[in-house]
């Protein structure tokens, strides 16, 4: 049971992006279609899957002063093991996410559940930490694509829902911005409603 | 002139964090007043146009002579840390007042996705050395822009009367959002 609390943590109660708020750039970024948002929140989620993993495994060898470079340095060799592969399987999606696959290096997420999760549980539990908060990432990732997308092309997932124009400043940098922050008010205000009934 | 397009279109129409969203944590995070936001900028200023250089050569000479440019993203990386941390060193020996200054921002840095993305970006373009040093400036003083407009509406904005759900975070997004529409009328002057 307390595995699987653990588990569903990151998708609602301690979501990366709608609670935490950590990792915003990919977020804003990706975003112009669902599928973008659903292939860069996989990729994101190997890497916080494998780091977590890694970084329990060596957490007693690693000296505690320069613990944050080795860090760096293994999820780095894990974010080039992602652009070799993406590379090489699907190179149209590498392509529309150019910059922000190698900058899962420098995503907060990642190095923020190795500083503060992996390196003081042990394997397992570390391993699905990771997990939740990868889907759990993935899964905001794909909500804001799904609202944007939907919003400014009128399309879901590539498939056409409504015929004409959506609104165009959705798919827009504005549109980014604004979409998420009523998302995330949106989110928040169904968050606090569970807790308020939780205590009754 | 080639160099001035360059440093236009990097400040106003491709807004490093208004139009390509690098460095949003900054951006939310320390932007509660103009002074902090002024100082994060001069630190980010001041690694990004040495990271630039270093980067460049990196490249250059040791990656793409051997035939590893797959280990682009870790090499990057790396540099990037080591050079704020020199930084870090020196001016604590050098100028005590500017460290003092700047002493908070630079650890926050190598974290920092502006840093690495401008690298990775001069060199996916192709940009030679000063193209590169010019690029890592001009994209600096756009994240300093937006990070210092941003600071300016936000200290007036804690004496608004904001609803509650909206409070904090989201009224940065909707503000960021609107900054970002004003920045789109700059499209098209290049």
């Amino acid at each position: 049971m307390n595995q699987w609390k653990n588990f569903t943590k990151g998708f609602f109660r301690e979501s990366p992006t709608f609670a935490l708020f950590l990792g915003m750039c990919p977020v804003l970024g990706v975003t112009t279609s669902a599928v973008n948002g659903f292939g860069m929140g996989l990729a994101t989620t190997f890497v916080l899957l494998m780091s977590n993993v890694v970084v329990s495994l060596v957490k007693s060898f690693i000296p505690e002063k320069v613990r944050i470079p080795c860090y760096i340095v293994l999820i780095a060799s894990f974010v080039t093991i992602v652009e070799l592969v993406m590379q090489a399987y699907v190179p149209e999606l590498f392509d529309r996410l150019g910059v922000f696959i190698p900058l899962i290096v420098v995503n907060c997420i990642v190095l923020g559940r190795a500083e503060a999760f992996a390196s003081k549980n042990d394997v397992l539990t570390s391993a699905i930490d990771g997990l939740s908060m990868g889907l759990g990432f993935t899964l905001a990732l794909i909500i804001v694509g799904s609202v944007r997308e939907l919003l400014g092309s009128g399309s879901l997932f590539g498939f056409d829902v409504y015929s004409g124009n959506g609104i165009l400043l959705f798919i827009l940098p504005p549109g980014a911005f604004l979409a998420l922050a009523y998302l995330i008010v949106i989110i928040n205000s169904i968050r606090k409603k569970i807790d308020v009934s939780f205590k009754k | 002139m080639q160099y001035i397009i360059l440093f236009i279109s990097a400040v106003f129409i491709n807004n490093i964090v208004l139009a390509k969203f690098l460095g949003i944590c900054p951006f939310i995070g320390v932007s509660n007043r103009v002074e902090t936001a002024l100082g994060m900028t001069s630190a980010v200023m001041f690694v990004m146009v040495i990271s630039a250089v270093a980067t460049y050569l990196m490249q250059k000479y040791v990656l793409v002579p051997l035939g590893i440019t797959f280990m682009r993203t870790i090499t990057f990386i790396l540099v990037i840390a080591f050079l704020v941390q020199m930084v870090e060193i020196i001016l604590k020996k050098v100028s005590p007042s500017l460290y003092q200054a700047l002493g908070i921002f630079l650890p926050l840095i190598t974290t920092n996705c502006i840093v690495l993305g401008v690298a990775v970006m001069s060199v996916d373009n192709n940009y030679n050395l000063l193209q590169s040093v010019v690029f890592s400036f001009a994209n600096a003083a756009g994240f300093g822009l937006a990070l210092t407009l941003m600071a300016g509406i936000r200290e007036q904005l804690e004496l608004v009367d904001i609803p509650k759900g909206i409070k904090g975070v989201p009224i940065a997004f909707v503000t960021a959002g609107l900054l970002a529409l004003a920045f789109m009328g700059f499209a098209g002057i290049v």
